[in-house]
């Protein structure tokens, strides 16, 4: 019976056989790639029932992230604001407006408004708003600038090695208290990192990096 | 007279080397001939029904895989303090036998030990299966499997952290993986010319391309013997360090640790002849067997049995002397934890497991003093499956009877396999002989090329 | 705030959920029946066939049968924020538990609207801030879904409105025929009640009956001081305690500041108070003594009128156990001992002892002039229970009760036997019964009322003049009242219960909110009475009992686990060990090794054992240190009316318990039973080796060698080859066990149960060693003597020993478990894979794996009992003891919020450490020298364990000490 493999597929074979092994480490490499949670994450947006605009009520009108998230520095969730919360202001402003009809049923029902959750961490991670926004870590640090999202996106990719980089090396998330909702904040003439660095020194800010810290 | 120059113990040499390692001189093409009808000629109906045997065992492995993954750890004996039971027994077992595989093909070859050519194949193809029987225990031993990868260093940035590389576990990922990277690759290139043979003898296109793929252009020019011949040594080379490293790493997983009965430097050569003895032992059942079914007689001969029967007498003595240097040493150390471990192996609620494992390893493997015993089929056949029993046992014993009763009498407890653990063991072995069925079907099982190299020359 | 995740969206989240709901479609079922021969589920070691089904779910999931959409969870605010109510921080509320006529004060922690942990309250004085393992188990109930759920009227479901109908319905009259059975009632607002009850019904009596109740104690009183009181013991201040059969550090114990007081006096290591114990079985008192001495229940009479006689407080007269021998001895030694101590002793007698003992440990203590100093007697007006209950039986078998309304208790099952209660009840014209399950007695009731927990009602508690309120943390869960509610309801008064409490004790709004806040009312003062002995009336009773029996006696004594078998169905208590025995899931008849010889048993066969006729079968339990010739039995096993967790758990021994004997029975026989039956323990080996594992001396050995305990470790150079990391900066936390304070009463096993969410596995599992506790109690059997009939017994709590050098963290491949730099091990459940080579590297064995899914057949009501800041672990990791790192944490953020960056010593409390009645745990930083815990482990008497394995655990132990007297030795 005749030969079926030349001689000369001897040359195409020495050089399939790398071409071969680079195709292999490409998959790995893109199944790699696709799976890193820069990937996954960022860019969550889900629709929400109400089309609450941070932009316009953190941004333009300037409202303060503590006075609907007011658990923020009191407790390790920042909670969702109650619907009462937004009927203080919604019981004169827009009260007739379409979209914001859910919330006013939500009000006479008592009945909760479904937001959609949108910064996830999983169960076994013990993230502390509080421990966080009372030494200065602003919310933009996690949260981008909420102030300038009509419809709220997940910016940080939320992993573990995104929180280690600035539990190992707080001083650039880290700024004076009051100014932690202060989304825009840029110092006048100083490098933020310096101010952080002081402060940090100052306040013996050393942010845990062992299991515990988070995992309990 | 040219002789005469010779010196005595050249003579000697001269005439071990001239004794035929092959019966019945048969000749280069008889030899081709014998080895490669064993795959040409159409499959026999024993075969059928052997695969579809040890085929079905391999499903209720995959079946109780599947059933420890969907439901934990717990479907197993393992418990507190026994937090290690069969499993990792069963590991050690497999991992061992796969060493003589490697054994005879490197550090036999590079010993020039022609009496290694007919069943270095044989052995290697043992290795490999052993160790994919051995592989599926660390991998499902864990309690979470789907996690198993985490075990590799592969940067997992959600992770941002590395593995414990103080950890011997970790250290075993690596010894076991390579081992088995280059046992393969080790008999693959050795198989090539007679792939190369039989895609030559091949009367079909399938197996003309099959075998053509897997023999990579082989064309027998000087060059290609050239290179095949220095791959060869290298790779050789490169597995004798391995065949020592492995199972001197999968002892540290004990010796590293504080356990009474574990933490013992005497390990690495204990493990390594105990590895050594039950893959010899190994072989030699396997041999036995198939030098008979498929009739190679004249390729494996007595010389080769005999040969692998001294080495395990040779090895089992070893054991023995590990068993009671171990027992010294823990008298000597004066440690009473150490003592009671010891004293509790052989005395304790696990007496039994203790005397089977010495009487198999150490007193059996003593009949092959005597020439006849060795050159017995029978004898060595029964011996050898006693040995592979006995070497199940020492695991079990080190595993199991040093973690049932350590330092503190209030967590002492037992450890019962259930059927989950006993039908994976078995499974695992119906995994094996299936891999070395189709092996037997479709590949050489005696390296043609090499044996006809220990064909004396003269009359052709 | 509710996290909710959306059932409908949540495909693939979790790899094998999907599979699991898939593999239990019905077609699905009948296909693998197909597929496989029934009965093929069971052929793998008694998992269920549920289980099996998985097997091929999950060959479906290896067929990559999973979606992997990112799953939508929802943020539930609430529509009206509640006052206080601060998502994620818990609140704490001030209560009270009652078990039978004793009462503990509570502080419950509250997490988003969830009673989730119960601790002691400090304010109270029979808690101090400790909560007992009952106390701690008693939130698990809220949550049963056993529970009874809604009225039941003849079994058929109804409700309350159908019920008021009836009760409208019915005409009473002056209330002829009509009874009413409660248990304990030590709430004043019920009794109020009661008393306007009457006043509607003149006719109508109340009864009221414990099973486990302290009427021996009562009439005893009476006999010797003609006034019902019970004795209020100060044991910090007795230097030597003499127990009559009293199990004052378990059972017996009026409160928990008994055996805090009792733990004080054995700590200080100059002069511990010296305990000689006279007992049957071995009790966690017995444990404690530094002289114990074996008698049969009957003879402990004997001891203690000899005692008297000797000592001259009773008329001299014939000695019963006579002058010679061991008892007289002792007799002699103990007599000289306690006149040595006058005023700083104390008698104590157990309240399964007949009047006529307790009336000698009145006579005693007042002979002494202990009154005043360790001991004082108030006022108790509860009634002989168990000749009460007898009259109703009887008067119900005469047919003369019409209505019977039975508020709590489960009466037929633990009442007498002999008083044939459960068969008269089908006599009564209606039995209405509130009960908190369909149990035994719920069964034969025409009217089952669910009733509420006391988290979920309000109420008080007034015992020994200690007053507290009894305030709700929850809504009642199911359609449930509360006694008190009932009975307004039948009164038909209206208003909130809560008013009903805030009049009857007539308090100020402030202080109403005070006694809320404080949990106890302090405008209520204890007051102590005067007493006076009678000797005479003394020795006439302890004459007229009939000289002790021959023959066998059996002994009944309160289950440490379900208590009366009210706690039948509790999972966490069904599974902490018996402190003695280490047996979980059962109870058994304990008897001493000569006597299973005697009766030719051995463990786990049964024993039949008669009592007037009825004969129960008992697996036996043998336990060196049991008196011989005679059995004790544990109380509140065997229910047969009973929710899925206790159900076929133990024996039901009550009908072998009649009203003569409900302390004990000497009229008892008993014989080798039938059959055997698999007794499973936690601990299987009780005898140390001759390891220095529990390190103990007299207090003599101790003071001329006072390094005894680290004496024997032998010197190792710290070598290295990683080198050590120097753990000197900041919080270094460390942990210190007084071995002579710990007492093994379970409550720290049941507090750390319950604050990290550890999961209960089962008798099967427990057999197979899988049980999850973080915290266990080794109970050993003493060095000396160790094979002796006579062992002395120690306890040695054991949880992860943090150790700096640890073996575990070393093994682990993929770093799951590391140091902190505050000296924690910390175990990341999220990293690990579950290798086990950190159990096995453990020399403590205290790691516990996850072998199966514990979680995965649990109802979600019971969910909610868990502590949301500790990870719920699933199967497959590892677990052990964090040293409650969620709490430390917690109070090192709060440290940080306020600016500060001390903790203070003592802010941070570990579970075991908060509830501990004893304070043997001492928990804090050992890098501050001044910190309670440094200071203890500066003490000679710190060791720490197997120091040749160089391992520098962080938790030490303080060595026992015992203080024999030489007369004795």
């Amino acid at each position: 019976m005749a030969l079926i493999f030349p001689k000369q597929l001897d040359s195409i074979v020495r050089l399939a056989i790398p071409l071969i092994g680079l195709g292999v480490l490409a998959g790995i490499g893109g199944a790699f790639y696709i799976t890193q949670p820069d990937v996954l994450e960022p860019g969550y947006q889900p629709e929400q029932p109400v089309p609450y605009s941070h932009k316009l009520h953190a941004g333009n009108l300037g409202m303060d992230c503590l006075y609907c998230h007011n658990t923020v520095d009191k407790s390790s969730f920042a909670a969702v604001p109650s619907t009462q919360t937004c009927m203080n202001c919604h019981g004169q402003v827009k009260k007739e407006s379409e979209s914001l009809r859910p919330i006013r049923e939500s009000y006479q029902s008592g009945n909760p408004v479904e937001w959609v959750k949108i910064h996830k961490l999983p169960d076994y991670v013990y993230f502390n708003h509080k421990a966080h926004v009372t030494v200065g870590v602003s919310c933009v640090s996690c949260h981008g600038r909420i102030d300038q999202m009509v419809e709220v996106k997940q910016v940080a990719n939320l992993s573990m090695s995104w929180c280690l980089e600035c539990h190992r090396n707080p001083a650039p998330n880290v700024r004076p208290v009051e100014l932690v909702t202060k989304l825009d904040w840029k110092p006048e003439g100083r490098d933020a990192a310096d101010i952080g660095r002081e402060l940090v020194a100052q306040k013996h800010i050393n942010p845990p990096t062992n299991c515990s810290g988070c995992h309990r | 007279m040219a002789q005469d120059l010779l010196e005595e113990k050249d003579k000697l040499y001269l005439e071990r080397m001239n004794q035929p390692l092959v019966h019945g001189d048969p000749s280069y093409h008889e030899v081709t001939r014998v080895v490669s009808e064993i795959v040409e000629v159409r499959t026999p109906k024993a075969w059928y029904i052997a695969i579809g045997i040890t085929g079905s065992i391999t499903l209720l492995l995959k079946m109780m895989i599947v059933y420890l993954v969907a439901n934990g750890i717990g479907v197993w004996g393992n418990n507190a303090p026994v937090g290690w039971g069969w499993d990792i027994t069963n590991f050690v077992f497999w991992i061992g036998i796969g060493h003589a595989g490697t054994l005879i093909s490197a550090i036999l070859f590079l010993f020039r030990q022609r009496w290694r050519t007919s069943i270095n194949r044989f052995a290697e193809a043992m290795t490999l299966f052993a160790v994919a029987c051995a592989g599926i225990y660390p991998a499902f031993h864990v309690g979470r499997p789907w996690r198993a990868y985490w075990l590799f260093p592969i940067p997992i940035a959600d992770h941002g952290m590395w593995q414990n590389f103080r950890s011997p576990l970790e250290w075993d990922v690596f010894a076991v993986s390579t081992y088995a990277t280059v046992s393969a690759l080790f008999w693959f290139v050795g198989l090539i010319p007679d792939l190369a043979i039989l895609r030559d003898r091949a009367t079909t296109k399938i197996r003309k391309t099959v075998y053509g793929v897997l023999s990579l252009g082989w064309r027998s020019s000087s060059e290609h013997w050239k290179n095949y011949e220095k791959a060869y040594m290298i790779l050789a080379g490169i597995s004798t360090p391995l065949v020592l490293s492995v199972h001197t790493i999968v002892s540290f997983d004990f010796a590293v640790s504080i356990i009474p009965g574990w933490h013992t430097t005497i390990f690495p050569p204990y493990f390594v002849a105990g590895a050594i003895f039950s893959g010899f032992a190994m072989v030699v059942t396997l041999m036995v067997i198939a030098r008979w079914v498929f009739k190679v007689e004249n390729f494996v001969t007595m010389k080769h049995l005999e040969n692998m029967n001294m080495v395990m007498l040779a090895t089992g003595t070893v054991v023995g002397y590990a068993y009671a240097t171990e027992f010294f040493i823990a008298w000597y150390s004066g440690n009473p934890y150490e003592q009671f471990a010891f004293i509790n192996r052989a005395t304790g609620p696990y007496w039994w497991a203790y005397w089977t494992m010495v009487s198999c390893n150490v007193l059996s493997p003593q009949v092959f003093w005597f020439k006849s015993m060795r050159r017995s089929i029978p004898v060595m056949f029964v011996i050898s499956i006693i040995v592979n029993i006995g070497m199940w046992y020492e695991r079990f014993v080190i595993i199991a009877t040093s973690l049932h009763r350590d330092f503190l009498p209030s967590s002492w407890g037992y450890f019962r396999p259930t059927i989950v653990d006993i039908l994976t063991f078995f499974g695992t072995f119906g995994l094996f002989l299936t891999l070395f069925l189709l092996f037997l079907r479709f590949l050489p099982m005696i390296a043609v090329q090499e044996v006809k190299g220990t064909i004396a020359t003269d009359k052709h | 705030m509710i996290v909710q995740i959306d059932p409908v969206k949540q495909t693939g989240k979790k790899y094998w959920r999907s599979l699991e709901e898939l593999s239990n479609t019905s077609q699905f079922r009948q296909w693998v029946d197909k597929e496989f021969p029934s009965g093929a589920g069971e052929m793998l070691d008694g998992n269920s066939r549920r289980r099996f089904l998985n097997i091929m779910a999950a060959s479906m999931g290896l067929a990559g049968l999973t979606a992997c959409r990112r799953p939508v969870e929802h943020i539930l605010p609430f529509a009206k924020s509640v006052e206080e109510q601060i998502p994620g921080v818990p609140l704490h509320y001030a209560s009270v538990f009652s078990l039978g006529s004793k009462a503990q004060g509570l502080v419950v922690e509250s997490n988003d609207g969830r009673p989730t942990k119960i601790e002691g309250n400090k304010k109270h004085a029979r808690s101090l801030g400790a909560a007992s393992g009952f106390a701690q188990a008693s939130v698990l109930n809220v949550y049963d879904p056993d529970r009874s759920q809604v009225v039941l009227e003849a079994g058929k479901k109804s409700n309350w409105a159908k019920f008021a109908e009836f009760w409208k319905s019915q005409n009473l009259g002056d209330g002829e025929g009509v009874r009413v059975l409660t248990t304990a009632n030590i709430s004043p607002t019920l009794a109020g009640l009661e008393e306007q009850f009457l006043a509607k019904y003149p006719k109508a009596r109340f009864v009221e009956y414990e099973a486990i109740n302290e009427d021996e104690l009562l009439a005893g009183s009476e006999l010797a001081f003609k006034q019902r009181v019970r004795p209020v013991y100060d044991m910090e201040k007795a230097r030597v305690v003499v127990s009559l059969d009293s199990d004052f550090l378990l059972h017996d114990a009026a409160g928990l500041d008994t055996i805090r007081g009792f733990a004080r006096g054995r700590k200080n290591e100059h002069e511990i108070s010296r305990l000689y114990a006279v007992e049957s079985n071995y009790s966690t008192t017995g444990a404690q003594a530094d002289h114990r001495l074996r008698l049969k229940p009957s003879e402990v009479l004997g001891f203690a009128a000899d005692l008297a006689r000797e000592m001259g407080a009773l008329p001299q007269g014939l000695k019963i156990l006579g002058q010679d021998g061991k008892f007289g001895k002792w007799v002699k030694a103990v007599a000289k001992d306690l006149n040595e101590h006058k005023g700083t002793s104390v008698v104590l007698a157990g309240s399964r002892q007949p009047a006529a003992v307790h009336a000698v440990a009145a006579l005693l203590n007042s002979a002494l002039g202990n009154v005043g100093t360790t001991v004082e007697y108030v006022k108790n007006d509860r009634p002989a229970m168990g000749e009460s209950i007898g009259k109703l039986s009887a008067e119900m078998g005469s047919g003369a009760v019409k209505t019977l309304l039975v508020l709590g208790g489960n009466p037929a099952y633990t009442a007498p036997a002999d008083s044939g209660f459960a068969s008269n009840l089908s006599k009564v014209g209606s039995v209405i019964y509130l009960g908190a399950e369909a149990d035994e007695t719920a069964k034969t009731a025409k009217w089952h009322l669910p009733q509420s927990h006391f988290l979920e009602s309000w109420g008080d508690a007034l015992v020994d003049g200690i007053a507290s309120v009894q305030q709700p943390l929850i809504e009642p869960m199911f359609e449930t009242m509360s006694a008190i509610e009932l009975l307004a309801m039948m009164l038909d008064k209206q208003g909130k219960t809560v008013e009903l409490v805030k009049a009857q004790w007539k308090l100020d709004d402030k202080a109403w909110r005070s006694a809320l806040h404080d949990g106890v009312i302090e405008s209520v003062k204890p007051e102590s009475v005067k007493v006076a002995a009678d000797a005479k009336a003394v020795d006439a009773a302890v004459v007229a009992v009939k000289k002790p029996m021959s023959g066998f006696e059996v002994g009944f004594y309160p289950s440490a686990t379900t208590y009366d078998g009210r706690f039948g169905n509790n999972g966490w208590l069904q599974e902490t060990p018996e402190p003695m025995t280490k047996l979980v899931w059962d109870n058994a008849a304990i008897i001493s090794p000569k006597t299973a010889e005697g009766l030719k048993v051995v463990q786990g066969e049964n024993i039949s054992i008669t009592v007037a006729g009825k004969t129960v079968n008992v697996p036996v339990m043998i336990l060196p240190g049991h008196a011989e010739n005679c059995v004790s039995v544990a109380l509140g096993y065997g229910r047969k009316v009973v929710g899925r967790v206790g159900k076929d758990v133990g024996v039901d021994v009550y009908p072998i318990r009649t009203a003569a004997g409900m302390g004990f029975s000497t009229q008892a026989t008993v014989a080798k039973g039938t059959g055997t039956h698999n007794l499973v323990t936690t601990q299987e080996h009780f005898y140390q080796e001759a390891r220095p594992i529990v390190r103990e001396a007299t207090l003599a050995k101790y003071h001329h060698e006072k390094n005894f305990a680290t004496a024997e470790d032998e010197h190792i150079d710290e070598y290295s080859i990683y080198g050590y990391h120097k753990y000197d900066q900041g919080n270094q936390w460390g942990l210190v066990f007084d071995l002579n304070a710990c007492v093994g009463c379970n409550a720290c096993v049941t507090a750390c149960q319950a604050e990290n969410n550890i999961p209960i596995v089962g008798k099967d599992q427990v057999e197979k060693g899988r049980e999850m506790h973080w915290i266990r109690l080794d109970r050993y059997f003493s060095a000396e003597g160790e094979h002796s009939d006579d062992p002395q017994v120690v306890y040695q709590p054991m949880g992860c020993q943090h150790c700096e050098t640890a073996p575990c963290e070393s093994v682990c491949p993929v770093a799951a478990t590391t140091h902190s730099p505050e000296g924690l091990n910390d175990m990341a459940y999220n990293r690990c894979v579950g290798t086990r080579y950190c159990a096995n590297n453990c020399p403590f064995k205290v790691r516990r794996f996850n072998y199966l899914n514990w979680h995965k057949d649990m109802e979600e009501s019971m969910k909610m009992v868990s502590n949301p800041n500790v990870s719920v672990r699933m199967r497959g990791v590892m677990e052990k003891c964090t040293y409650c790192v969620q709490r430390i944490q917690e109070k090192k953020i709060q440290a940080k919020v306020e600016g500060r960056r001390e903790l203070r010593d003592g802010e941070i409390l570990t579970a075991c450490q908060q509830t501990c009645p004893a304070e043997a745990i001492t928990f804090g930083n050992i890098n501050d020298p001044n910190s309670a815990v440094s200071k203890l482990k500066k003490k000679d008497l710190n060791y720490g364990l197997l120091k040749e394995l160089n391992l520098k655990p962080r938790t030490s132990y303080l060595a026992k000490l015992r203080n024999p007297n030489p007369e004795l030795a």
